[in-house]
């Protein structure tokens, strides 16, 4: 589904990306560990087309097309979906409108009509139960006056919503209790089949408890330097960061 | 360049789409100010002598003021010798049916999406045309005698209803206001003029549309609206002005008077010419508006969507004066490329248990400037007057500006009175989070902006409303990085 081959990338001059490289197959979680800085969030960042980034080698195809070159709402609408670190709150924009602009968008793109009114309003029941979400909050302003956890549990209900082949969670834990981070991550097991694909980007280990990951990697300097499978993440927590850099010099898996 | 100065460099070379001119056969005053233009303007409109007398009045007075400079708005001085201050199209003395309309004028209200013809158009609105500095036809004269409703231009109004006109005329913005006041007693060449009997509930929207065509030309426009007791009016205004390199000026004067239990709405959707993006041409559109709650429990609401217009200054205003009475101000005041905008509103409390509200949504965009200048008072015997005042300015880029000045005057120790702000950006951040939603940056702009918009909008009659959306983003269009 996804290969990132060799991919350098540089934000105003600075490497950040130094050869990165990923295979992701349909019906895999792969979980992407690092110390803060390593480049993870640049990664997701490039992955689904924000500007300000300089690509300067390397080549990332989605479906056997080169992704690199397309807009934003583009890759949005091949199915590259991306929940955000740091979700932006939009006001006056209720979750409703924005959401049905957005299933209506991806629609368009595929050759279908709108949305029946109905048929919406059955879909977000039905998707809103996965993410424990309360009715209200589908008149309310998107994420404006949200908690830190009822903004993360938006990204995943959207997911829901937009259905994606490929959905990039950029440290979806991130500020997340114990409570959250359940509802979170049963929503995700819950929208994983055998034909989509989830990039789970994190810090801690914590999260994989949850997710259980098929690959794991740990990435440092901007590269990948060490592939396993889940019991990497737990060897990762027991030894710490620390380790990670003394793999630098080792080449991945 | 960078892909900000990409958008804006498309979003400038957007066309105003009504900047066309109308080739048409006028008669124009001489140019410049003096006591004989005065009464030349008089003896065309065949006014009496009580209303040449008025005009004079203010003429003299005029002469003595100085344009005001306290607005947060730049731009060379006017020079007021150099404006005409009437221009007509030739035409027959009266008109009897549309056919006897010049057919250019009918063509050119066609491009502009008016139809004259009162078959063709939306069975709910009556409208007056004003071109230049006369009205060219008022539709659904008939159909609204019918329940006493008068609605014709100033001029008819001034001969045909002297008695309303003198009573009311010049009684919420005396002749002495202010400059542009003043200078509009003057000279207004015509306007619209609405009465409303006791009890009649209005049965259609009524509208004024104004034009400006001739180059070199004002417009100086009166409007005059009464509804008496117990009555309801829901009016409009609309005005385009075509593409010119010189600034032409617009100093109008509307009048509301609302006696007991009166309830009026007034609505504008302001798009004259504002410029070119370098700040060449456009109207000042200097523009004086209030009303009185004269009656108990009456009501004024002024909706406006302003986003048109090189510098805009303008402050609709309501004298609560009845007991219970309630004022409202709604509005959305957009500027981009060198456009400057300096409006808001005056609630003054008067009588007993008077509320006010105010909602300004201000959206700066290109280099442009938009201030929100509102004075809320409170006489020392309003008791138990409220307010609410709600200004939020949405920034789009980091080269336009946007300013609130709230003045609040309170006299009476029962006055409650509540002032919200809020600022917010439509930042690049903002922006990809919609595209990422499969959402590119046009509709997620208009998204944005209308929601920003949504509680002024709600207020607008529902068929302008929809006019009034796609405006705001055609003056938007790829206005953000």
């Amino acid at each position: 589904m996804l290969k990132i081959k060799n991919l350098h990338v540089s934000i105003e001059g600075k490497k950040i990306l130094k050869g990165f490289s990923l295979d992701v197959n349909a019906g895999e979680i792969h979980a992407i560990m690092g110390p803060n800085g390593t480049g993870k969030s640049t990664l997701a960042a490039v992955l689904a087309g924000k500007e300000g980034y300089e690509i300067t080698d390397g080549t990332v195809e989605f479906e056997g097309l080169n992704i690199l070159e397309l807009e934003p709402e583009e890759r949005a609408r091949l199915g590259v979906f991306l929940a955000f670190q740091y979700p932006v709150e939009i006001p006056g924009v209720s979750n409703a409108n924005f959401l049905k602009a957005a299933v209506n968008e991806i629609r368009k793109s595929k050759g279908l009509d709108n949305i029946l009114p109905n048929d919406f309003l059955k879909m977000i029941r039905e998707k809103m139960e996965l993410v424990e979400m309360s009715k209200d909050f589908i008149s309310r302003s998107v994420n404006q006056g949200f908690s830190g956890g009822e903004k993360k549990r938006n990204e995943i209900f959207q997911l829901a919503m937009l259905d994606p082949k490929l959905s990039i969670l950029d440290e979806t834990d991130s500020g997340l209790d114990i409570d959250a981070l359940r509802i979170v991550a049963n929503g995700v097991n819950k929208l994983r089949t055998s034909n989509n694909a989830f990039i789970v980007i994190t810090h801690y280990q914590r999260l994989l408890e949850y997710i259980v990951p098929d690959i794991v990697h740990v990435m440092y300097d901007g590269k990948i330097v060490k592939s396993g499978d889940k019991n990497l993440a737990l060897e990762l927590e027991e030894k710490g960061y620390d380790w990670v850099k003394e793999l630098d010099n080792v080449p991945a898996n | 360049m960078s892909n900000q100065d990409q958008i804006l460099e498309e979003l400038t070379s957007t066309d105003y789409k009504y900047g066309f001119i109308t080739d048409i056969e006028v008669e124009n005053a001489p140019k410049g100010l003096t006591e004989d233009t005065v009464r030349f303007i008089s003896a065309k409109k065949q006014e009496p002598e009580w209303m040449l007398e008025w005009r004079l009045k203010a003429f003299k007075e005029w002469q003595k003021m100085t344009e005001p400079t306290w607005a947060n708005v730049h731009y060379s001085k006017i020079d007021f010798q150099d404006i005409i201050y009437y221009s007509a199209p030739k035409q027959k003395p009266t008109l009897n049916s549309l056919d006897e309309v010049d057919p250019e004028l009918l063509k050119t209200f066609e491009k502009l999406g008016i139809s004259l013809d009162e078959q063709k158009r939306l069975s709910g609105v009556a409208i007056d045309i004003v071109f230049d500095s006369v009205s060219v036809k008022t539709t659904f004269q008939e159909t609204l005698k019918e329940k006493g409703i008068i609605f014709c231009s100033m001029s008819e109004a001034i001969r045909e209803h002297g008695e309303l006109v003198k009573q009311y005329i010049g009684s919420v913005v005396p002749q002495k206001d202010n400059f542009y006041a003043t200078l509009n007693s003057a000279v207004f060449s015509d306007g619209s003029f609405c009465y409303i009997p006791k009890g009649v509930r209005c049965p259609m929207e009524l509208s004024t549309y104004f034009r400006i065509n001739s180059a070199g030309s004002g417009q100086f426009e009166r409007t005059l609206l009464i509804a008496d007791d117990d009555s309801y009016v829901s009016y409009l205004e609309g005005c385009t002005a075509p593409q010119r390199d010189e600034h032409q000026l617009h100093a109008a004067v509307v009048e509301l008077i609302a006696l007991n239990n009166a309830e009026i709405k007034y609505s504008t959707v302001q798009n004259w010419y504002p410029g070119d993006k370098d700040g060449k041409g456009g109207i000042y559109n200097f523009v004086t508006k209030r009303g009185i709650c004269k009656g108990t429990n009456s009501k004024i609401s002024w909706t406006q969507v302003e986003t048109g217009s090189a510098i805009t200054w303008k402050y609709p205003s309501c004298i609560l004066a009845g007991d219970n009475s309630i004022g409202e101000f709604y509005s959305v005041a957009v500027t981009n490329n060198m456009q400057q905008a300096d409006t808001g509103t005056k609630m003054f409390h008067i009588g007993k248990n008077t509320k006010s509200r105010i909602v300004s949504k201000g959206i700066s965009a290109g280099k442009s400037q938009n201030s929100y200048r509102g004075l809320v008072k409170v006489h020392k015997k309003a008791e138990n007057a409220r307010n609410f005042s709600q200004c939020d300015s949405l920034l789009m880029g980091d080269k336009c500006g946007a300013h609130t000045f709230p003045y609040l005057e309170v006299g009476n120790k029962s006055a409650k009175v509540e002032h919200e702000a809020t600022t917010s950006k439509i930042g690049e951040d903002m922006l990809f989070y919609f595209q990422q939603r499969g959402i590119d940056e046009e509709t997620a702009v208009a998204m944005i902006v209308n929601g920003f918009c949504k509680e002024v909008m709600d207020n607008l009659p529902m068929e302008f409303a929809v006019e009034a959306r796609k405006l705001l983003a055609i003056s938007l269009e790829g206005s953000v990085g």
